[in-house]
């Protein structure tokens, strides 16, 4: 799997899928337009300030509340190549695995890295590489059912597949 | 090792002798749930899939309830997408306007969820049906598609946290203050990847209302499941509504829990969680010692507590009174039936009298979609789910999540209020 690298945006504790992408938009399905309105509830300059490759990286809990994949499609149509957290809420964990977006858990990095520093994930290692600071951490890797999902960019080549 | 509960489900449906927390398996489905912001995404997904049709029609739920009576052109686009693939691969329980109910709400009526059961849904409060003995969880709409077209979802097996429930609820707690309570205790990401399992003879003290209530929130505890073991009460409102057998599993006695709690009932207050999270709760008498919180807006209705006991409860509180000027009030019943029972037991009529509007079964304004959404500034009593930040509207509004008898009684005074502060 391709590595992950890119600029760090960072929240805390408990970021819900009603702030990653309020209700008011989900009367769409298009990841395009999703992305347009990407943690508009928490992050207002989120969407003006993201590139291509940029990294997510928040406290515990991350994408608590509805199981709304709508928010795991928009992070990944705004170009964010990783989500780091302490933990995920399990919906989002499944539902980022299942559309193919790269998610990491590792205490250790979410609570060391800042916003503005440039990231790297290695997914093969797990290894987490704070570039501006020169700190590394080791991620906790997928189980090997998760890899193939993942390598198979997704759940439904997964199944195409078998 | 002994098993849990769910570990017990879980390892009958994936054809184990036994499972082991942390074992990844692939279960067979009793039944596979999206609604109308879900499923468009899942069809879009299953139509990628190299399959032919879905698995098996009966076993596939789809209820239009979130945006419907669809509140604009592009939700309305949604539900036709959901309603032109229950037609083409004829969907036996497709519930469009007419026949729909909030979902949770809707199919333990239906008798489409029995104990036994394993059962997703592309909607996070899917928990809700462990109330019954079932093993119920939320996904995400990918799931859903695998799961409408294979039959099968692949699992974590979870550990569990036990609550033992002990003691009578005084008459004003209910469901909601027990599963308040207890967020508040081990925060929203308490039960992270866990079961919630329920046991103790408290439990013979909570009517099904109330259990429906208590599981529908287990995922406000980052929960993967709340489950209760199957008693005469779960038996007999199994045998009122669904034609389905049920299998009955109970917890081994040398089953592990990673943490136990035990809870009185009878020592519960009513419980309040303040913006924006469920865990920030505060009871009653907490709240009566802290200046007036007021409040423009009330919402009684939802999959937490849209049913007849929930109803009921408001409707007591609130006959022959009238709701405090300048708070608009919306009681919303959660399928069609109950409804129906709600006007023919005269609760639509107390409302009506009090000064609430009584809306058709909707998700609507628990998520900030509509019938209810609150302006920059306002503040809600909701016994919905969730009171994030924007949840209900603006990102300045604020949502208290509370039982129907407070959320009536705050109707009634204009500010969060216990049922005794309105004399009862």
């Amino acid at each position: 799997m391709k590595a992950a690298q890119g600029t760090v945006f960072k929240y805390g504790d408990n970021v819900d899928t009603d702030v990653i992408i309020p209700a008011r938009y989900l009367n769409s399905s298009d990841p395009k337009e999703l992305a347009t309105h990407c943690m508009e509830d928490i992050d207002k300059d989120f969407v003006k300030k993201v590139n291509e490759g940029d990294i997510i990286v928040a406290n515990k809990n991350f994408g608590c509340g509805s199981s709304r994949e709508h928010a795991p499609i928009a992070i990944k149509a705004a170009g964010v190549s990783c989500v780091i957290a302490e933990t995920f809420a399990r919906i989002f964990y499944r539902n980022a695995i299942n559309i193919g977006l790269p998610i990491i858990e590792c205490p250790e990095a979410a609570k060391a890295i800042s916003a503005g520093d440039e990231v790297k994930v290695d997914f093969d290692s797990g290894v987490i590489t704070n570039v501006t600071t020169g700190e590394s951490f080791q991620g906790q890797a997928f189980p090997e059912f998760m890899q193939k999902l993942i390598a198979c960019g997704g759940l439904v080549n997964y199944i195409n597949e078998k | 090792m002994g098993m849990t509960m769910t570990q017990k489900i879980l390892a009958a449906h994936a054809g184990l002798e036994s499972v082991v927390a942390g074992q990844l398996i692939e279960a067979d489905l009793d039944l596979v749930l999206g609604n109308d912001i879900t499923s468009p995404v899942a069809i879009h997904e299953i139509e990628k899939m190299k399959v032919d049709g879905v698995f098996h029609k009966d076993k596939i739920a789809l209820v239009m309830d979130h945006f419907t009576p669809n509140k604009d052109i592009k939700s309305a686009q949604h539900c036709k997408c959901v309603r032109e693939f229950a037609c083409k691969n004829d969907i036996t329980n497709y519930f469009d306007v007419g026949e729909m109910g909030i979902e949770h709400a809707l199919l333990p009526e239906k008798g489409l969820t029995v104990a036994g059961d394993v059962i997703i849904g592309a909607d996070s409060h899917t928990c809700t049906y462990g109330a019954l003995g079932a093993f119920s969880t939320g996904v995400g709409s990918t799931d859903l598609a695998a799961g409408m077209a294979t039959g099968k979802a692949w699992f974590k097996v979870p550990s569990a946290i036990k609550f033992t429930l002990t003691g009578k609820p005084s008459k004003w707690v209910s469901g909601k203050d027990v599963i308040l309570h207890i967020i508040g205790m081990i925060g929203v990401d308490g039960a992270l990847y866990k079961s919630m399992e329920f046991v103790g003879d408290g439990i013979a003290n909570l009517s099904m209302d109330d259990r429906l209530t208590i599981a529908n929130m287990a995922i406000e505890a980052g929960g993967k499941n709340g489950i209760f073991p199957v008693d005469d009460v779960a038996r007999a409102y199994m045998r009122e509504h669904s034609v389905r057998e049920w299998v009955e599993y109970e917890a081994d006695e040398d089953a592990v829990y990673d943490e136990e709690y035990v809870i009185d009932l009878s020592t519960l207050k009513s419980t309040v969680a303040f913006p924006h999270l469920p865990e920030n709760t505060h009871t009653i008498d907490e709240i009566e010692a802290m200046d007036d919180i007021k409040i423009d807006q009330v919402v009684i209705g939802s999959c937490t507590n849209g049913r007849m006991d929930d109803l009921r409860a408001a409707a007591a509180i609130m006959k022959g009174k009238k709701v405090a000027k300048g708070v608009r009030v919306i009681v919303i019943p959660g399928t069609q039936k109950i409804y129906l029972d709600a006007i023919e037991e005269g609760l639509v009529r107390t409302f009506i009298e009090a000064g609430a509007v009584v809306s058709t079964p909707t998700c609507g304004p628990c998520l900030g979609g509509h019938m209810g959404v609150l302006a920059e500034g306002e503040r809600c009593v909701s016994t919905t789910n969730r009171n994030f930040v924007g949840r209900m509207g603006h990102v300045e509004s604020e949502v208290y999540l509370a039982s129907p008898a407070v959320a009536a009684a705050s109707a009634l005074t204009g500010k969060i209020s216990g049922p005794e502060e309105v004399g009862e």
